[in-house]
């Protein structure tokens, strides 16, 4: 009897990844096949974020940078619906930019169903700049004149034969830059552009990056923070449109708690393995 | 009644201050209420007419003119348009644009560089003299190499070095290098196999002949393979999918991930966790060290990579500047120390009716974030 | 010789860039950006070293039947497929990536579920590296142990349900704990950096010139 509770305990120690993996797949999956839904509290960096979209004019310009890739989408994406459909209920006019490649079909996907929802024209109210390389060179060129990197937009058509262009040439034209980030380039940003040209930032951000940016919102030189699929959500949730955020919350809350069960049962069983 | 609201609202333009030369700095005050757009009009000296220069920001108030000549004059006029009226700014003299010598913004920035440069080499030149007399604690991830290098030999199985997912402008890129070059000569002596995966051509030349070299050193440069050391993609999760394919295929008995990672590394840790492999992980990516910390054995946090060639060299120069950053670590340590009692001294002032070590603290904290721009 | 001319370019190049910083006036201003555009374009032609390097790689694996040499086939039909359809997609429409393209539908259906799936693992990787690590074998790993409960809980909607404090709890502990030790860290990978660019800089770390 002791012998097999032995075994037990020790099995509690080692449980297969196998297994761990299985539960993992379940408690992610079921709640967004039953449809489940959790509400959110809203955190104060997303309501800085979301007040500062709130406080634009209808015909001031922003720009959307897309700096993610399919493999950020799940995170990033549904804060960019969330953005445009703020933007463009305040016709606000947007200016969606890229600087990874691979983000600029998931991009324009989203900027084009967001658009349709609104009935807003291209190149009257919003316009695709695509993606040019050279980074923190584009960034800090756009400061003199937007068309010294980007003469046409996505589509190879004249910048100036859009009327929503005519008048905006850098960032003085540029009420706020909202960057959706997956890699390093939330910090070039904040540094080549925000203290440069005092220009106004709002960050989103994959949920492991939000640790490293907070010290940027906390400091002022950004504006709002989002930071992972919680903060779409919390976004969703102040524009009152549900998106894929909230649907989302339910299977990482479950996630978590299964996470953290296991945690538990590990260090019980490392406990009562180090008695013997 | 406009010509009164005309002399409220204002307009102001100075030579565009820090820049290389050709832009204006226009700035509005007293924006009338219910404006819509400022219109900016620009006459050239010299000439009779106004021509249009774009648009004042309203929530601005200011713009930077960079369509100017430098050395000639201009006028400025703001016309601020409301509903049903117009309210027009005119300036007095000529403004002229000049590129400056010197960003004076960045004098923070000079400063310390000079601070640091200054420290750093004082201590270069002090090792030089009495190289004894620098210790530096024991880094048991650097430690680490000969056992993790030796037991994979033992095991009949190759190494394999993972450079991270930057260029060769990145710090720890070029931190990783060192530790290659470490790791190759260790190779060559134990007669084993390094294989290095690249996400960047320009890494992986220099990998090449770093690695070349360090077996040349180890005195085995016929055992170097050049294709052991290859490109594999630059994209992220390719990368990672293709290194997770080589360590499965492979078994390296030792994986070391030395460089700059994103969201993959848990998955290449992880991985090489899972064949049984020792991993020693080394990156200046904040966000990765606490997935490494979690599934390697050995993890070099942050500088500790820069530290690497120092440490294992013991080269009294490198040694000088690793003391040399750590003294200037601990200057700035005392100093937002002594900011963060100034600063709890000043608040507590302010709420008893004193503001003036307030106003001190924001003028100091203006002046060292001035370097921020 | 061999060393000491790209020593004094790495100086002369460094030092440029350095000062080009602080002197805004021509020609050091546009440096930075210049540079930057140099690098880029660079970039661009040593990928073409990279591409030779990946085919040679399936060629020799393929010419000697090593293990696993049929995926060597997969490689080089994903290569060419990606090339070809790329080439063509441009000749007709000035945005490969515009929905309706032949590129399009290769990355809405190819890419996109390989790098969700890729990074769907990570979700499967926290937790058992968690239930692996996160053992209170001292008290630096209790405290570990505990501040990861707290935030992986407080963070979630779920964790407002079991305790209403307990959001608040876990931003503190994201807010100020952590934040404190983010910054720490910050500094010290700055200062390294800072550090071994100078060392790079003066000609004393040499081991990039091999």
């Amino acid at each position: 009897m002791i012998e097999e509770k032995r075994n037990f305990w020790d099995w509690i120690n080692s449980i297969d990844r196998g297994i761990i993996y299985l539960i993992i797949g379940i408690v992610i999956i079921l709640p967004i096949l039953l449809g489940l839904k959790e509400e959110v509290q809203i955190s104060p960096s997303v309501r800085s974020a979301y007040e500062m979209i709130e406080s634009l004019d209808s015909n001031d310009v922003i720009i959307i940078s897309i700096d993610y890739d399919p493999a950020s989408m799940p995170e990033l994406q549904p804060m960019l619906k969330a953005i445009l459909r703020h933007a463009f209920e305040k016709d606000v006019k947007v200016i969606m930019m890229v600087f990874w490649p691979l983000g600029l079909p998931i991009g324009t996907e989203g900027l084009e169903e967001v658009a349709k929802e609104y009935g807003k024209v291209y190149g009257e109210d919003y316009v695709n700049l695509g993606y040019r390389p050279g980074d923190r060179a584009v960034m800090i060129d756009m400061g003199k004149e937007i068309r010294n990197f980007f003469r046409t937009d996505v589509n190879d058509i004249l910048l100036d034969s859009h009327t929503m262009m005519r008048n905006v040439h850098n960032y003085n034209d540029i009420a706020l830059i909202v960057g959706l980030e997956a890699g390093r380039f939330g910090e070039f940003w904040v540094q080549y552009v925000g203290s440069r040209y005092n220009q106004r930032i709002v960050l989103g951000v994959t949920g492991v990056m939000a640790a490293e940016t907070y010290p940027y919102l906390q400091s002022g030189q950004i504006e709002g923070l989002i930071g992972g699929l919680k903060g779409a959500a919390e976004y969703e949730t102040l524009i009152e449109k549900p998106g894929f955020g909230l649907t989302g919350m339910a299977a990482q809350s479950w996630a978590h708690i299964a996470i953290v069960m296991f945690i538990i049962i590990g260090n019980i069983g490392y406990f009562m393995t180090r008695r013997k | 009644m406009i010509l009164l609201l005309a002399l409220a609202f204002s307009i102001s333009a100075k030579d565009t201050p820090d820049d290389g030369g050709g832009s204006i700095t226009v700035n509005v005050y007293n924006i009338p209420e219910g404006t819509a757009r400022i219109e900016l009009s620009r006459l050239e000296k010299g000439d009779m007419l106004y021509k249009e220069a774009g648009l004042i920001p309203i929530f601005k108030g200011e713009c930077d003119d960079a369509s100017v000549v430098d050395g000639i004059g201009y006028l400025y006029r703001g016309k601020a348009i409301a509903k049903d009226t117009f309210y027009i700014a005119e300036m007095e003299g000529f403004v002229t644009s000049s590129p400056q010598w010197f960003n004076k913004s960045r004098i923070t920035v000079l400063i310390f560089l000079i601070l640091f440069g200054s420290v750093v080499l004082t201590y270069i030149q002090l090792a030089k003299k009495n190289p004894e007399g620098l210790f530096i604690r024991k880094l048991p991830a650097l430690d680490a190499i000969d056992e993790a290098v030796g037991r994979s030999t033992e095991m009949g199985k190759p190494v394999l070095f993972v450079p991270g997912l930057e260029g060769i402008t990145d710090a720890g890129t070029l931190a990783s290098l060192t530790i290659l070059e470490m790791v190759g000569k260790k190779v060559a002596e134990y007669g084993s196999r390094v294989i290095h995966p690249n996400f960047d051509p320009i890494v992986m030349t220099t990998a090449q002949e770093t690695l070349k070299t360090a077996f040349a050193e180890a005195g085995r440069p016929d055992a170097f393979n050049k294709d052991d050391v290859f490109y594999l993609t630059y994209e992220q999760f390719g990368f990672a999918a293709g290194v997770d394919g080589i360590m499965l295929r492979e078994r390296p008995g030792a994986i070391f991930l030395q460089g700059y990672f994103y969201a993959e590394s848990l998955i290449l840790a992880e991985t090489g966790y899972s064949i049984g492999a020792i991993q020693i992980a080394g990156t200046n990516a904040t966000t990765q060290l606490p997935f490494f910390v979690a599934a390697c054995d050995y993890v070099l946090l942050g500088e500790e990579m820069f530290a690497a060639s120092a440490y294992i060299s013991r080269e009294p120069r490198l040694l000088g500047s690793i003391k040399g950053s750590d003294l200037a670590k601990v200057v700035l340590l005392f100093m937002i120390g002594a900011g963060v009692i100034f600063g709890t001294i000043a608040g507590i002032a302010k709420q008893g009716g004193n503001p003036t070590y307030m106003q001190i603290f924001n003028k100091m904290l203006e002046f060292l974030a001035k370097g921020a721009k | 010789m061999k060393k000491r001319v790209p020593l004094v370019i790495t100086f002369v190049t460094g030092f440029i860039v350095i000062i080009s910083f602080f002197i805004p006036h021509r020609p050091f201003g546009p440096l930075e950006t210049d540079t930057l555009i140099w690098y880029s374009i660079i970039l661009g032609f040593t990928l073409l070293i990279g591409v030779d390097s990946l085919v040679r790689l399936h060629v020799r694996q393929m010419r000697r039947r090593k293990e696993g040499w049929w995926y060597s086939i997969v490689f080089f039909t994903g290569f060419f497929y990606c090339l070809v359809i790329g080439i063509i997609s441009i000749m007709r429409t000035p945005n490969p990536f515009q929905p309706g393209t032949i590129f399009f539908y290769g990355y809405k259906t190819i890419l996109i579920p390989l790098q969700s799936t890729m990074f769907a693992l990570l979700a499967f990787f926290v937790a058992s590296a968690s239930y692996r690590a996160f053992r209170a074998r001292t008290l630096e790993a209790t405290l570990l142990l505990i501040a990861a409960v707290i935030v992986m809980i407080g963070r979630v909607p779920a964790g407002y349900k079991l305790w209403t404090r307990l959001p608040g709890i876990a931003n503190w502990v994201f807010n100020v704990l952590q934040m404190g030790a983010m910054r720490g860290i910050m500094i010290g990978v700055a200062l390294g950096a800072v550090a071994m660019s100078l060392r790079l800089i003066l000609g004393i770390e040499r081991t990039y010139l091999s």
